[in-house]
């Protein structure tokens, strides 16, 4: 056998040639801890109390507790619950979790007591469509919301002031931010407040960075959340990442000393990346994480993979894996910021497959940073979905009617905040002695899809105002001075309003956002009451016409304004239409709304060009044509068939005004016909002169060739149906039974 | 009841008028530790006694600097400190009335020294 008879047959190669095969898949290695759930080394899940301490916990007793073991069992259960939840059959506590006569607060009391080691066990257990289930029962918030990440590589700041400020339009409440270089972090977040302000209130915006910085940031008021205080499942990673339970504990009261909101982040694959997975499955490791979370007193985990997403879709139910790590943040009574924040696979299909069952079910957060801006701008590495998916975000929300936490902003709209947002940061910026940017830049950024068209820019101004920030002591206070000054009264209130608002605190409880109005929606001030059918969040009437109405929307008034627009002076009807007695003479029939409402088929040929061509064809072949309006049905068959009888040569060609075309004989049945063009948008000039010459060829008596349909491998019904039905409405508002058929005038045509 | 700020003025007076005034300062951008205890009661009363305990240690936070702050959680990073040091620093908090803090750090004292996360070869 020579090598080339030993590759795969074609049908393979092709098959490999799909996206889908760049992705990597692991065969599950226990060993390397490569298993998404119930590794044989997960310990038995198991819970000692002896006066009132834990001595044992999933198999390990006291004496051998590592830090984590240690901290989880000091402060992490409630152990007036843990009797109950432990000797509760796993079973049991699933079906509870899933079935809606039992209520969230029931399941968080259970969930308080139980180990990570049950917990682990309990949500392995759940199906897809359960874990989806339990999701809509469990999340803290009612309302859904969503995040956003807002970089770019050159960490621009009129690029991420607009960008801001879409994103804030577009419904983010939560923008993150984030540096290729460290030194420009202050820049950034003033950057990205100043641009979140031109386009909406009480957005929540974070600069991710080294914990120093970010704590600095917080504490000037220029930042107000923090969700990379990352937790691992194993001593060792966690040691390796330079913290303890202790340590994390004491950040996380840090941030709230200070008034910042702040979520810790965990998530699968991040201790078989360090090869410390200790022969656990990913469940386990992470209920630990999760377990801890609650213990330090985070109000809530940013998990389900983050950098690790595609550790765990490599495995086998890795998908499943994630979202319950987010359903067991929910259980611990926390907050979920549920990943979906890394690009998990090359194919759409598998990126899709990935986040869909939790927009579906509804999260705090469905996205731990949604991409806001493109792939290649994106400094935390790109996103599931980014900005090449807002509108198939915006389509996806409308298709299941659920609430994405995204709008469709009109296209004029997004280019007057870009413009304000960009504006306002150049005026802030140059007030504040940062830095001094052209209105030719304003301009670029303003217009700009990405950092790729910015063209050259300064990154040393950059960096020399992140240092005037730093150094000078820029508070919120001072921008919001700037603001004032310059003239942005409006933005300036709104940002001390979110000042004031941020000392009250309230945001500090478990799954806090700001609505646009500036009121906390947050498990104390908006708990979710999902009950079963019929309960829980639904989006308020004027929220769902939001979801609904996408720019895309269509209805049979925007295309009678198209066809009016497309309306010619020609094809007056001339007179009553009488039978021919030429034997070279051939009919053209027309469907009722020709001449009248339809003038563009969907090829977006005008109906006159494609009525000259087939009368041009008719010519060549040396027979006539005369057009005729049929007024009483919109059948093409009927159409057809009614302009071959009336024809002298018995043959007929029917035309519809969406372009559709057949070729008719008298003698033959309404829907049999003798050439028949079904597919509108893709007929070109060249195939209707040649219908229109075949027609004339069977008028002769000839059996012409037929004409071949153009084929297409494009969606061809998505994208014309919606249009085929207002047409085909267009067409039956001229239907009157009876009414004589027309002929219409050809001055013009030719 | 009036919500105030880390300065004690009440957050309704930070008006944009201060702002032109030019009277607003750092302080009065930080939150007020009886604004966390507050928050904290709230917290456990909705199932989260452990947000509440948070809660309840910034509010001591509040009283350290910002330096203070970040060198207590560097500290706590393993290898950072001595059982002893450890020790000495909660006794420290205790003393200056940041007991919750205080027991914070004297637990991670008693468990380095187990795990061997205490500052290389001073364990006892």
């Amino acid at each position: 056998m020579t090598a080339q008879d030993r590759r795969p047959v074609g049908r393979v190669r092709f098959m490999d040639a799909q996206r889908v095969n760049l992705d990597g898949f692991a065969v599950e290695d226990v060993e390397l801890g490569l298993i998404a759930m119930r590794s044989p080394n997960d310990p038995e899940p198991g819970l000692v109390i002896r006066d009132g301490q834990v001595t044992e916990m999933d198999g390990v007793p006291e004496d051998q507790f590592d830090s984590l073991d240690t901290y989880i069992a000091r402060h992490g259960l409630d152990l007036e619950a843990a009797p109950e939840a432990m000797a509760l059959p796993d079973v049991q506590f699933a079906r509870r979790l899933v079935s809606p006569d039992v209520p969230r607060s029931e399941i968080v009391r259970l969930s308080a007591g139980a180990t990570p080691a049950k917990l682990a066990r309990v949500l392995a257990l759940l199906r897809p469509a359960e874990l989806g289930q339990a999701m809509t029962k469990m999340r803290a918030r009612r309302t859904p919301s969503n995040q956003a990440h807002v970089t770019n590589r050159l960490d621009d700041p009129l690029l991420l002031a607009a960008d801001s400020a879409t994103a804030a339009a577009f419904g983010f409440r939560e923008i993150e931010t984030t540096v290729p270089v460290l030194a420009d972090a202050p820049s950034n977040a003033v950057a990205c407040l100043v641009g979140a302000a031109a386009a909406a209130q009480g957005v929540l915006i974070q600069c991710s960075v080294e914990e120093a910085l970010e704590l600095e940031l917080g504490m000037r008021g220029l930042t107000s959340y923090a969700e990379t205080i990352s937790l691992y499942g194993t001593e060792q990673v966690f040691t390796d990442g330079d913290d303890t339970p202790w340590s994390k504990a004491f950040l996380t009261s840090a941030y709230a000393s200070r008034g910042m909101k702040m979520r810790v982040s965990s998530g699968a694959g991040a201790e078989v990346l360090m090869a410390g997975a200790e022969r656990k499955s990913m469940l386990y490791l992470e209920a630990r994480c999760v377990a801890l979370a609650r213990a330090i007193g985070a109000q809530g985990v940013q998990n389900g993979g983050i950098d690790g997403a595609s550790v765990a879709a490599s495995v086998p139910c890795g998908l499943r894996e994630l979202m319950a790590e987010n359903l067991m943040v929910m259980m611990r009574n926390l907050e979920s910021c549920s990943g979906n924040d890394a690009l998990m696979s090359e194919s759409d299909m598998r990126r899709t497959s990935r986040t869909l069952p939790i927009v579906l079910a509804g999260s705090d957060f469905m996205f731990s940073g949604f991409g806001s801006i493109q792939r290649y701008d994106n400094m935390f590495g790109p996103s599931n979905f980014n900005a090449e998916d807002i509108d198939d975000f915006l389509a996806m929300q409308r298709d299941w009617g659920v609430d994405g936490g995204l709008r469709t902003v009109p296209a004029d709209r997004i280019g007057e905040l870009r413009w304000e947002a960009a504006q306002m940061c150049r005026a802030v910026y140059q007030h504040l002695g940062l830095a001094d940017f052209t209105e030719d830049q304003v301009e670029l950024a303003v217009d700009a899809a990405g950092s790729k068209d910015l063209g050259e820019t300064d990154t040393l101004a950059v960096v020399g105002a992140a240092h005037a920030i730093r150094d000078g002591g820029i508070t919120v206070v001072d921008v919001v001075a700037a603001l004032d000054e310059l003239g942005y009264e409006a933005q300036a209130e709104a940002i001390m309003d979110m000042t004031r608002a941020r000392l009250a605190g309230d945001y500090l409880q478990t799954s806090a956002i700001f609505d646009e109005q500036l009121r906390v929606l947050s498990l104390v001030t908006d708990p979710n009451d999902y009950a079963g059918p019929g309960t829980g969040f639904e989006p308020a009437p004027e929220r769902q016409a939001e979801i609904d109405a996408i720019r895309q929307a269509r209805g049979v008034e925007d295309l009678r304004a198209e066809q009016a627009a497309a309306a010619v002076p020609l094809l007056a009807a001339a007179a009553a239409a009488p039978p021919g007695q030429d034997p070279r003479e051939v009919i053209i029939g027309v469907s009722p709304a020709v001449g009248r409402d339809v003038w563009r088929c969907l090829s977006g040929l005008a109906v006159t060009d494609v009525l000259a061509e087939l009368l041009a064809g008719l010519e060549e072949e040396g027979c006539t044509g005369r057009v005729v309006r049929f007024n009483d049905t919109v059948d093409l068959g009927r159409i057809g068939l009614a302009a071959a009888r009336l024809a002298g040569s018995g043959i007929g060609i029917g035309l519809q005004g969406k372009g559709t075309a057949l070729i008719h004989r008298r003698d033959l049945a309404p829907l049999a016909n003798l050439e028949l063009y079904s597919v509108a948008p893709a007929v070109t000039p060249e195939l209707y002169r040649l219908l229109g010459a075949n027609a004339a060829r069977h008028a002769k008596g000839g059996t012409p060739d037929p004409a071949r349909n153009p084929y297409t491998d494009e969606a061809i019904e998505a994208r014309y149906h919606t249009t085929v039905i207002a047409l085909m409405a267009l067409e039956r508002a001229w239907v009157k039974p009876g009414a004589p058929a027309e002929e219409l005038s050809l001055e013009g045509l030719r | 009841m009036t919500i105030r700020a880390l300065s004690g003025r009440p957050v309704a007076e930070l008006t944009l008028d201060a702002v032109r005034r030019g009277e607003i300062g750092l302080a009065d951008l930080r939150i007020h530790p009886d604004t966390l205890d507050r928050q904290a009661a709230v917290a456990k009363q909705h199932a989260n006694p452990q947000l509440a305990e948070n809660l309840r240690r910034a509010a001591e936070l509040t009283r350290l600097t910002d330096e203070e702050v970040l060198a207590i959680y560097e500290s706590l990073r393993p290898g950072r400190a001595t059982p002893a040091e450890l020790t000495a620093l909660s006794g420290s908090l205790a003393s200056r009335g940041l007991p919750r803090c205080a027991a914070l750090v004297a637990g991670a004292a008693e468990v380095y020294a187990r795990r061997g996360l205490s500052r290389a070869g001073t364990n006892p």
